[in-house]
């Protein structure tokens, strides 16, 4: 008995993974772009689905809203976009579908052949909160706070880099 | 309680039921039911502040306004969307033709979706996410990528450069606005907008002053509204990304630029002024509609009263505005409110509130007080006399 869950997230799969097929079959560059953002945002559905939440809306959030912001600005600015520049695929194109096809059929058997994988959603506990928890795991000695810290202190590293980088030197 | 609308949908519940529906169905097609409500409401009062613009523009400019089409000119947005579905619908030569026309729509969905998480009154809510706030700043970032297609869509390389400009603006001001939206977050301990709005029994607004001119300042900015309009100043790239959009494509353009603008009325009116709460609503929770609209277009009239009043920034101040002076005192007030919070942790309501607003009036004062010696020293360095040639000189170079 397949599940309406099953059905949804099934169709947000293809839909998901044709997107990705169009980002490297797409003739134009820009429009590569705007396959990857759908892509993106079918992860984002695929963790709505999965009652993460916090996940879904920051997986917009940073991946759409920033990164995929980013590599457009970066392929705008290139010149010469709107020409093809050579042939989309090199002759191995053949391989590459084999070696993908016999990979997904391993992962995917190795995968199915675990028990878990049969189990249905299990729905979460009401009072869990798993927002709070986060937070509370970030910020706790036991939890994540070194990680965190290390993280804060690597993007204000990228932050002063790039005004070093931006700097007009007199 | 009297409340009509839950009435109507347990109504229609019991209906599909009767009718030997399976419950998901019924779950389905009532959620879709609730999202052609609000869809439908929203473009409705859409339409109704083309007039609410063009009006209060009118008073502000010391004239009457459209006056000719109907009592008051309440017929002439009709005649505005009218005159926009007729129009030749024209698509540039050489602009991409999906890009181009999924643009507007998606400019106008990213406001639309928006109406979901905000709460109506204490029993309607489209949708109560736990993280309606991010919800909100996702939304945001979706809708910098409508601007990015449409500029690039439409071939023309000032459209991409108005894009880019657009795309910067909107993105700086995102910043400040997202760190002054955890000061509601901290005061109401929940990323959840209706959680927000139940915990204002005092209006935010008073305990967090700076977060409330902040963020408004910041909402400015990223509805592109004078006074950092550059981006469709004439005096400019003429009409910046919506350069080549004629006919209804426009009108989307400009109906979502004006909803967003009552969009942001109405999300400010529900972090800092109370939203749904009022007089009067516990009895009829229908009135919480009444006041968050109230509020949305006090607010919406404030955003055009701005518009109306203050001259254009020039883009390298209105960057240097959000990245020296809105960001770090965003940061200044988040983590003054974070402070407060922990240390009145304790205290009763009232010392709470007084506390938080002597944090803020200390903040607003320290601020005042470091932009007066800044302007001080550099009125002194404008002043000093610049070496010229002068006789002197020579005089000097002679002995």
């Amino acid at each position: 008995m397949v599940t309406s869950i099953q059905i949804l997230f099934i169709l947000v799969a293809i839909i998901t993974l044709g997107c990705a097929l169009m980002v490297v079959t797409a003739r134009n560059l820009v429009h590569s772009a705007l396959w990857l953002v759908a892509a993106l945002f079918g992860v984002a559905i695929v963790f709505a689905i999965l009652e993460a939440g916090f996940l879904a809306v920051v997986q917009v959030v940073i991946y759409i809203g920033a990164i995929a912001v980013l590599i457009i600005f970066a392929i705008m600015l290139t010149r010469r976009i709107a020409q093809d520049s050579g042939p989309r695929f090199n002759e191995n194109w053949g391989w590459a579908v084999v070696i993908a096809l016999v990979l997904f059929a391993a992962l995917g058997w190795m995968l199915a052949s675990q028990p878990v994988a049969h189990a249905p959603l299990a729905p979460m506990d009401a009072r869990a909160d798993p927002l709070r928890s986060l937070g509370l795991a970030l910020v706790s000695i036991n939890g994540y706070v070194l990680p965190f810290e290390l993280a804060s202190v690597l993007l204000l590293a990228a932050l002063i880099g790039s005004i070093v980088v931006a700097w007009e030197m007199k | 309680m009297l409340d009509p609308i839950n009435l109507i949908a347990e109504w229609l519940r019991g209906l599909l039921a009767g009718w030997g529906l399976a419950p998901g169905l019924i779950n389905f097609i009532m959620t879709l039911l609730g999202v052609l409500l609000i869809a439908i409401f929203v473009l409705v009062v859409d339409i109704f502040l083309v007039w609410v613009e063009r009006k209060v523009v009118a008073r502000f400019q010391d004239r009457l306004g459209p006056n000719r089409l109907g009592p008051f000119g309440l017929i002439q947005p009709f005649a505005d969307v009218i005159k926009l579905l007729i129009k030749e619908d024209i698509t540039p030569d050489g602009a991409d033709r999906v890009v181009y026309n999924i643009a507007p729509i998606l400019a106008l969905a990213t406001v639309l979706v928006l109406w979901a998480v905000i709460p109506f009154s204490p029993t309607m809510l489209g949708s109560d996410l736990n993280v309606g706030i991010l919800f909100f700043v996702a939304a945001g970032a979706i809708g910098t990528l409508g601007i990015l297609m449409a500029g690039w869509a439409s071939n023309n390389k000032y459209a991409l450069l108005g894009a880019f400009r657009t795309v910067a603006q909107v993105v700086s001001y995102e910043v400040p606005m997202v760190i002054t939206l955890l000061v509601p977050v901290i005061l109401a301990r929940s990323m959840s907008i209706g959680d927000i709005v139940k915990g204002q029994s005092l209006w935010y607004i008073v305990l967090a002053p700076v977060a409330a001119f902040i963020f408004l300042t910041s909402a400015i900015a990223e509805l592109g509204r004078a006074p950092f309009d550059l981006i469709e100043a004439e005096s400019e790239i003429v009409a910046g990304f919506h350069i080549e959009y004629t006919g209804m494509k426009f009108g989307l353009f400009y109906a979502g630029e004006l909803l967003h603008a009552l969009t942001m009325g109405a999300l400010f009116s529900s972090f800092f002024l109370g939203g749904w709460r009022g007089p009067g609503v516990d009895a009829f929770p229908l009135l919480g509609v009444f006041w968050l609209f109230v509020k949305a277009f006090f607010l919406y009239w404030v955003i055009m009263w701005v518009k109306y009043s203050l001259p254009r920034i020039r883009i390298d101040h209105m960057l240097n505005f959000n990245w020296k002076f809105l960001t770090p005192l965003a940061l200044v007030a988040m983590m003054v409110t974070a402070v407060m919070d922990k240390v009145l942790a304790q205290a009763s309501q009232i010392i709470y509130a007084a506390g938080m607003l002597a944090a803020n009036i200390v903040i607003i004062w320290v601020t005042l007080y470091i932009l007066r010696s800044y302007a001080h020293a550099e009125r002194q360095r404008v002043a000093e006399p610049k070496p010229v040639a002068t006789p002197e000189l020579g005089k000097a170079s002679r002995n």
